[in-house]
């Protein structure tokens, strides 16, 4: 995959088959043992989408992967690919392929049988095989592997083993689980891309789970959250990162996350410590009068001040440079939000420190470009933007 | 695999005894006192070692002695010079039970190997409701005394007509070593990733073909024990030879060196002789397939 050119000019491995949609109506998973790992999920793959599935660990992506694989068997609802029912089909009679984590190549072939393994049990013939394999290989850049066993490939070129036997099926659908977890970081990122390629070549339904939400939304054409085996929300990047219709989505998708502080609107104006900032126009909480949680993007900070725009003056702690940025932390007098589902959005690491914050003030993290100059201690003049301000619902954690 | 480790030769072990302290010294210098107490551990497990090699010893030495010098005074002795009187002397009596226990024991450890795979494999990979039930029931069978079921099993065997050559004696031995088998590949397999057995499934293959293309060719390490134990019991066992090899001429080879070393006036040379002949091919075995015991075989199949 190292050689972009090839992948470009090589013919699509889909053979002009048209792509077909993933449907999942109702489909529940529970677990002896009680856990319910899938709850009543309904979703939609388009045609041809790219479909990424993301949420912290445990919260049932792999599970409704391996519903689709039917490596799992729901315990209720209904699996469609394209027209065709298989809630209850084997998953050799679904015609779909899975990326493993792992990659679970077969050790004792080598890569030319392994590659081949899929076409050979459906009786493909062999010289059709043979030209499938090596097309394949090509577009991945591994011919010159082809006799090699997995056991004297780099874990790069294992990926890509494990990639090209899904691709060199065919299949309706892809189904990945977390294909580029095993991978060091530099080779996941040029990995990510040339995925996002091969898959524009390809127009291959794909349906692709991580835990890692830089990844669902830089690859995914539509992202889907899932908390405790619950869809949270199923859309486009970019509206997940602008619409969150809850208090988790906001928490989960972003990186730094999404600020939370608690909040009181009354008369047209959203109060926290010692700031107001009036609603934006036209917000249906205008006539409101109640508590809310309010949510601040780092970036819904800017460093200019004088501009008409609400400010708030602070004491920054701790500044983080990243050379061109950097990212300015502080606390404010205003309580920390700290509710199970901003507890499962975030990291262990950020959860620990917040038991380093004093009187449980909350915490906020503000992204400024490196030109702005800041330093630790010293008061700093902030804006906010009224338009960047979301607000939850304390009680239910849903957006208002 | 430590059940493996019976049929091992135990020789090697009082040449590592006496190298081990003098390479350790050099390496690293150490107390006096540490010192005298390695030196003193050492030559307790050399002359242990020596007292559990005495009838190896007895054994071989007379077995290869000129069959003049044998006697029970002079046991411990070396002879003048060595001779294989006493095989040759022993090998026309031995070599139908040779062939016999042969013919037997390949068969019989092949077979039992074989299904106790497909029995591993469904029980730990390709599981089906009631697998939890079905695996204690099978490891049951190791647990049944052959004289319990002796009585039974010849009447059946011998209602059948099996008990005229040696493939009721065959078939007894694949029964009995199923729960062993099973247990030794299912082990193996609850090892192996299910991912792998998964990518399989999604590839297209049923439970047939997963288990051909992709269970077996990683399964060497667990035929190699499965097969050393399978025909080493069925080498070395006496009591279903004796009764469900019906006519003299299927005798297996322990029946036969029975009849040799059992008599009253034996010369105990050919006695000897006899017995390091009967366990010369389950040694074989063990040294042909133990190198398969390395592990390895998973190398590179998952994210490594």
């Amino acid at each position: 995959m190292t050689d972009t050119n090839s992948l470009q000019e090589a013919p699509a491995a889909s053979g002009g088959r048209q792509p077909v949609g993933i449907r999942l109506e109702g489909v529940t998973k529970r677990f002896r043992g009680g856990v319910v790992a899938a709850d009543a999920i309904d979703l939609e793959v388009r045609p041809g989408e790219f479909m990424a599935l993301v949420g912290p660990s445990g919260c049932g992506k792999s599970t409704v992967l391996r519903l689709i694989a039917g490596l799992e068997e729901a315990t209720d609802g209904r699996i469609y690919i394209g027209d065709r029912e298989v809630t209850y089909r084997l998953p050799q009679e679904r015609d779909v392929a899975m990326v493993f984590q792992s990659y679970a190549l077969y050790p004792r072939m080598s890569v030319r049988r392994n590659l081949g393994f899929g076409l050979r049990m459906r009786r493909t013939r062999r010289d059709e095989r043979d030209r499938r394999v090596h097309e394949v290989a090509d577009i991945l850049g591994l011919e010159h592997l082809l006799d090699r066993r997995p056991s004297a490939l780099s874990g790069g070129q294992r990926q890509r083993v494990a990639m090209g036997r899904a691709i060199v099926r065919e299949p309706q659908a892809f189904l990945m689980d977390e294909p580029l977890s095993n991978l060091d970081a530099k080779l996941r990122v040029s990995m990510r891309s040339q995925l996002s390629l091969l898959h524009q070549r390809l127009g291959t339904t794909t349906v692709y789970v991580t835990h890692d939400q830089v990844e669902a939304m830089t690859l995914g054409q539509r992202v889907a959250v899932l908390r405790d085996g619950v869809l949270q929300q199923c859309d486009t990047p970019q509206r997940l990162f602008h619409e969150p219709v809850n208090l988790f989505v906001a928490a989960f998708i972003g990186s730094p996350s999404m600020n939370f502080v608690k909040a009181t609107v009354e008369g047209g104006t959203v109060r926290f410590a010692d700031v107001r900032v009036p609603l934006p126009k036209g917000s249906p909480l205008a006539s409101a009068d109640r508590r809310v949680i309010l949510g601040v993007r780092p970036t819904g900070f800017s460093a200019g001040t004088g501009n008409g725009r609400p400010e708030i003056t602070l004491r920054p702690e701790i500044v983080e440079e990243l050379g061109d940025e950097r990212y300015v932390i502080f606390d404010i007098d205003a309580p920390r939000v700290d509710t199970d589902a901003t507890r499962a959005a975030v990291d262990a690491e950020t959860a620990d420190d917040a038991l380093l914050v004093p009187d449980e003030r909350a915490r906020i993290t503000v992204r400024l470009p490196g030109d702005v100059p800041v330093s630790i201690g010293e008061p700093l003049t902030l804006s906010i933007a009224p338009d960047k301000l979301y607000f939850f619902d304390p009680e239910t954690g849903s957006a208002l | 695999m430590s059940t493996v480790g019976t049929p091992a030769p135990p020789a090697p072990a009082p040449a590592a005894g006496v190298a081990a302290p003098d390479q350790r010294r050099q390496r690293r210098p150490r107390g006096r006192r540490s010192q005298v107490l390695t030196f003193a551990r050492y030559l307790a497990l050399f002359a242990l070692a020596c007292f559990f090699l005495m009838p190896v010893y007895a054994l071989l030495l007379t077995a290869l002695k000129d069959p003049g010098q044998v006697s029970v005074v002079r046991m411990w002795e070396l002879p003048d010079r060595f001779s294989l009187a006493s095989f040759r002397a022993v090998w026309p009596e031995l070599k139908d039970g040779f062939v016999n226990s042969t013919t037997m024991a390949v068969p019989a450890s092949i077979i039992s190997s074989l299904l106790g795979a497909a029995n591993g494999f469904v029980l730990s990979k390709w599981r089906f409701p009631g697998a939890d039930f079905v695996f204690p029931l099978i490891l049951f069978g190791m647990f049944i005394p052959y004289q319990a079921v002796l009585i039974p099993m010849f009447y059946s065997l011998s209602r059948a007509g099996l008990t005229h050559d040696l493939r009721g004696l065959i078939l007894a031995h694949i029964i009995y070593g199923l729960p062993i088998t099973t247990l030794i590949f299912r082990s193996y397999f609850a090892g192996i990733s299910d991912e792998l057995i998964e990518a399989a499934k999604v590839d297209g293959a049923g439970m047939l073909r997963t288990f051909f293309f992709v269970a077996l060719p990683i399964a060497p390490p667990a035929f190699a024990v499965a097969l050393i134990w399978q025909f080493t019991s069925a080498w070395n066992d006496f009591l279903f030879g004796v009764l469900l090899a019906q006519r003299t001429e299927d005798w297996p080879i322990t029946v036969a060196l029975n009849n040799i070393a059992g008599g009253q006036t034996v010369p105990f040379n050919e006695a000897m002789a006899s017995a390091l002949l009967a366990c010369v091919p389950t040694v074989v075995v063990y040294i042909l397939l133990g190198r398969f015991f390395m592990r390895g075989l998973m190398a590179g199949a998952l994210k490594g």
